[in-house]
């Protein structure tokens, strides 16, 4: 069977956390009622005009920064035109030619074969990065013939990431989306939840064999989680490996994932390629960027953006988060991952060690293996744990000084997992699960069990 | 109570392609008959907030496409010399069957409507917009003063666009004082358009007297345009003369860019234009054809309908030309030719030029009936070629009355001047104005009962 090696390209737009719009004053809100965050120049009233939002700016160049990137100190804004219900101005706003960033990489973890003791870093390049408006939400009303628009998230800022194809499986594409996503929620860039639609993945997914060039591409859209991506990419893949085996071809092509069936599908509305009769966007004037050493000395950075005053502001990436995170404690690298992936879980840790004398080495197993599973068990997040970190270094200093057993520890937990508002002192006096260590009391309970056993059976045997 | 500003209480008129709110505005287009504008244009809210009286919107080629102010929804305008004494004398009709009416002429364009406004003394200033030299054109055949300041002077927030990167509000007055008011009431940084210059505009007076003998004029050789009638030329040499005489440098000049103008000129303005038309859909606001269909069909009828030849014909050359195998060749080569235009004036005005001379039309007003004998295209091209190479340049320009011609109609010559020095620009054409003392129209039927009224010395800011 001759091999094939899969290459897997990433387009993602990141909705930019900002209070205003891209280019104009109406609010940023997720589920708002339709129609109601709508500027006149949203809905493109003829002689409204763009105006650049400083902190979409600010974002796009953290952002760049985190990824390696190099920030174009002179950017530009584009028309790339096309007729649809929710672009109002018949055209989007982009960087086409120039965009703000380009040239950087982004590094990521896999496990291999499942084992979380072997990682792997990876790094994929990123291509650019370019500010850009999102469009409004068509939806379709089959039933009267009909589509409705909602106008309320055209004009919110975008970041597309562009990431080449240096991926190889879906694996490692989500294992990319995620550490980015983490990037991005530690800029605060962007919030990046999937789920509302602030982070979009579209996959780009070719096969061919090693040696040859790269096979027609197919993009895959409509992936609405990192779990459905990774699905997406890897049946993409056996797709065409399975269509090029049999003798087929593959189309380069736009295809939709269907979550329920598990597969892509082709999303034949669109007729040939679009010519999109780019145009620069007269209203914006090239977008300049200031560092120390070209910043005009009458200007403060109020006035003007400044990049290495955002890169010193900057705070510590996920990555050198984790680091600091084994160094600090001597957990494993694996571990640090886990505790960075949960949303709160390192404040977690880090707490709970800061109240009590249990060893970092120790808590560890505690927060990833009992504390964790409960959650994930419950579908809760770190900030709903009805048991606090105050009250889990409570019960693990009763561990640590031997005043229970681990077992008894264990019961104490699931316990305080009722949310009772009980201490685990409380509680193990209440279960009697204190560890006896008087020896004498310890003769008296030996005795009175074996005298209830000599009741019940007889004679006692006991030498 | 206190005056609310130097506007207060003073009439004037507003081109329909300038918003203003709670008020019609159709830009004389099917597209927007009917379409109430929610909210003002920032020059017309500086007009407003200084207590100017909006009398009313007026006629323009539609959506100022055009060089007649024949081509709008609401029909042709006419211009108020053709019921003067002064033009009636010299066009006596040929018999008394002949309708009186069909020798009356044109307006020039695309702000006709403003024009006559200010021509026939139903208002004291007038807002035009000036892309390849609507405000200028029309101001030399209805005899008035047509400013064009320079590109990014004057903010186009709520001026409903041709072409972003040439258009500039204009301004129509009877004396040039009287445009430097307006233009002091006008200019400055508008946070909403982010083309106007950040720089602190000082709003002046013009000076009584200059001193001539200070000044350089150049005389452009590439502007003896093989249509200029024998008229314009004299009156051109004659001008130049009197700069002579009163002690001015009078040079020739060379901007030999200057015949590709037309055809750059044609290529960027029908590129943008397709571009700012696209958000004409029918969906947000604006006509709506009665097609349920599709929404792609729905746009076309809509389209049709809406808007005339005209700008059908400029959107579908725009399109062509924004292809993309075909935007290296037009649209870039435009952009590059452009620069050339532009840099042949740098060139001129860095070489001790102080101001240009030039005719701003190829002869006085046409008949009506005469003008439509040739399309809109043919037409624009012609007319727009004294004119337009200052939009190109982004340079201030003015026409002012010089003379009546032959057939008793206005002619105009223009000046143009170097970028943001409106003040050098008036002053020269204050000065000119001052010598030539252009006749005032004698409209018929209007009782004379107080010439002073009529006299050009008497300026806005002296009532």
């Amino acid at each position: 069977l001759a091999t094939w090696v899969p290459v897997v390209g990433l387009e993602i737009h990141a909705q930019i956390n900002s209070n205003s719009k891209l280019f104009s004053g109406s609010q940023v809100q997720f589920a708002a009622p339709p129609n109601s965050l709508v500027s006149f120049f949203d809905a493109s009233l003829p002689g409204t005009l763009p105006v650049l939002n400083r902190r979409c700016v600010e974002a796009a160049v953290m952002t760049g920064l985190a990824l390696n990137c190099s920030i174009n100190k002179k950017s530009l804004f584009d028309r790339k035109h096309y007729f649809y219900a929710d672009l109002p101005a018949g055209y989007q706003i982009t960087q086409q030619r120039v965009p703000i960033a380009v040239n950087g990489n982004l590094s990521y973890s896999l496990c291999i074969d499942n084992k979380m003791s072997q990682m792997v870093t990876k790094t994929v390049r990123i291509k650019q990065i370019q500010l850009e408006q999102d469009s409004g939400k068509s939806l379709h009303d089959d039933a009267r013939s009909q589509t409705l628009v909602d106008l309320n998230r055209a004009g919110v800022g975008l970041m597309e990431v562009v990431m080449e194809p240096d991926m190889c499986c879906g694996e490692e594409a989500a294992a990319a989306v995620r550490e980015l996503q983490l990037i991005l929620q530690t800029l605060g860039s962007s919030q990046a939840i999937m789920a509302e639609g602030q982070l979009r993945v579209d996959a780009n997914v070719s096969v061919h064999h090693p040696g040859e060039p790269y096979g027609v591409r197919t993009e895959v859209k409509n992936i609405n989680s990192v779990r459905f991506l990774a699905k997406a990419v890897d049946y993409e893949i056996r797709r065409q490996i399975e269509e090029l085996e049999n003798g087929g071809t593959i189309l380069n092509e736009t295809r939709a994932f269907d979550s329920k069936l598990g597969c892509t599908i082709s999303m034949r509305d669109k007729e040939g390629k679009q010519d999109y009769r780019f145009m620069p966007e007269p209203n914006l004037p090239p977008l300049i960027l200031y560092d120390a050493k070209s910043l005009p000395a009458n200007m403060n950075h109020q006035q003007v953006v400044n990049i290495d005053w955002i890169r010193e502001r900057l705070p510590d990436l996920p990555s050198v988060k984790r680091a600091k995170l084994v160094e600090l404690y001597g957990i494993l690298p694996e571990h640090s991952f886990t505790l960075l992936n949960e949303d709160g879980l390192a404040e977690y840790f880090e707490n709970v060690i800061k109240h009590t004398q249990m060893k970092p080495k120790k808590v560890i197993g505690w927060i990833l293996n009992d504390l964790l599973s409960y959650l994930k068990e419950h579908a809760l997040a770190v900030k709903d744990s009805p048991v606090s970190s105050f009250l889990l270094a409570d019960l693990l200093n009763l561990l640590e000084r031997r005043e229970i057993s681990s077992s008894a520890a264990k019961q104490v937990f699931e316990e305080l997992w009722k949310g009772e508002g009980k201490t685990p002192l409380e509680i193990v006096k209440e279960k009697q699960l204190e560890l006896l260590r008087d020896q004498e009391e310890l003769e008296q309970i030996c005795q009175a069990v074996i005298d209830r056993q000599e009741d019940e059976v007889g004679v006692g045997t006991f030498g | 109570g206190q005056p609310l500003g130097v506007l207060d209480g003073i009439p004037v008129a507003v081109k329909d392609n300038f918003n203003t709110a709670g008020i019609e505005t159709t830009c004389a287009s099917n597209m927007l008959k009917g379409y109430i504008s929610p909210y003002n244009a920032t020059v017309v809210q500086k007009l407003l907030d200084q207590g100017a009286v909006l009398l009313g919107k007026t006629n323009l080629d539609e959506f100022a496409m055009g060089s007649g102010s024949t081509d709008g929804v609401f029909g042709p305008v006419r211009n108020p010399w053709s019921y003067s004494r002064q033009y009636k004398e010299k066009n006596p009709p040929k018999s008394h069957s002949e309708n009186e009416d069909s020798e009356w002429v044109i307006t020039g364009g695309s702000s006709g409507g403003s024009a006559a406004a200010v021509s026939s003394f139903t208002c004291f200033a007038a807002l035009g917009s000036d892309t390849g030299g609507s405000t200028r054109n029309p101001a030399a055949h209805c005899g008035v003063v047509g400013l064009k300041p320079t590109y990014g002077l004057i903010s186009r927030h709520g001026l409903i666009p041709l072409v972003n990167s040439m258009d500039v509000p204009g301004i129509l007055t009877r004396c040039v004082d009287d445009a430097a008011v307006v233009l002091g009431l006008l200019a400055g940084h508008d946070p909403k358009d982010s083309t106007t210059i950040q720089d602190t505009f000082k709003p002046f007076e013009l000076p009584d007297s200059i001193d001539i003998r200070k000044l350089c004029i150049g005389i452009p050789k590439e502007y003896q345009v093989p249509g200029l009638s024998s008229e314009i030329q004299a009156l051109w040499s004659e001008v130049a003369e009197l700069f002579k005489d009163a002690g001015a440098k009078v040079i020739e000049v060379s901007l030999p860019h200057t015949p590709y103008s037309i055809v750059c000129y044609h290529v960027l303005c029908t590129a943008e234009v397709a571009s700012n038309m696209a958000r004409f859909d029918g969906l947000e606001y604006g006509h709506r054809a009665d097609m349920k269909q599709s929404t792609e069909s729905m746009y076309a009828a809509t389209r049709r309908e809406g808007f005339n030849d005209v700008v059908r014909g400029r959107i579908l050359a725009g399109n062509y030309f924004l292809l993309k195998e075909n935007y290296e060749n037009y649209f870039v080569k435009a952009q590059k030719v452009r620069r050339l235009i532009a840099n042949d004036f740098v060139k001129v005005f860095g070489s001790a030029v102080d101001i240009l001379l030039t005719p701003t039309t190829l002869s006085d007003a046409a008949p009506y009936v005469e003008f439509i004998k040739e399309d809109n295209r043919t037409r624009s091209a012609q007319d727009d070629i004294l004119t337009q190479a200052a939009n190109m340049a982004g340079l201030p320009a003015i026409s002012v009355p010089a003379a009546l011609s032959k057939r008793g109609l206005p002619l105009g010559l223009q000046f143009i001047g170097r970028s943001f020095q409106e003040k050098q620009l008036l002053s020269v054409a204050k000065w000119f104005e001052k010598q030539v003392k252009f006749p005032v129209i004698q409209l018929e039927d209007m009782k004379r009962h107080d010439c002073s009224v009529f006299q050009h010395q008497k300026s806005v800011s002296s009532l």
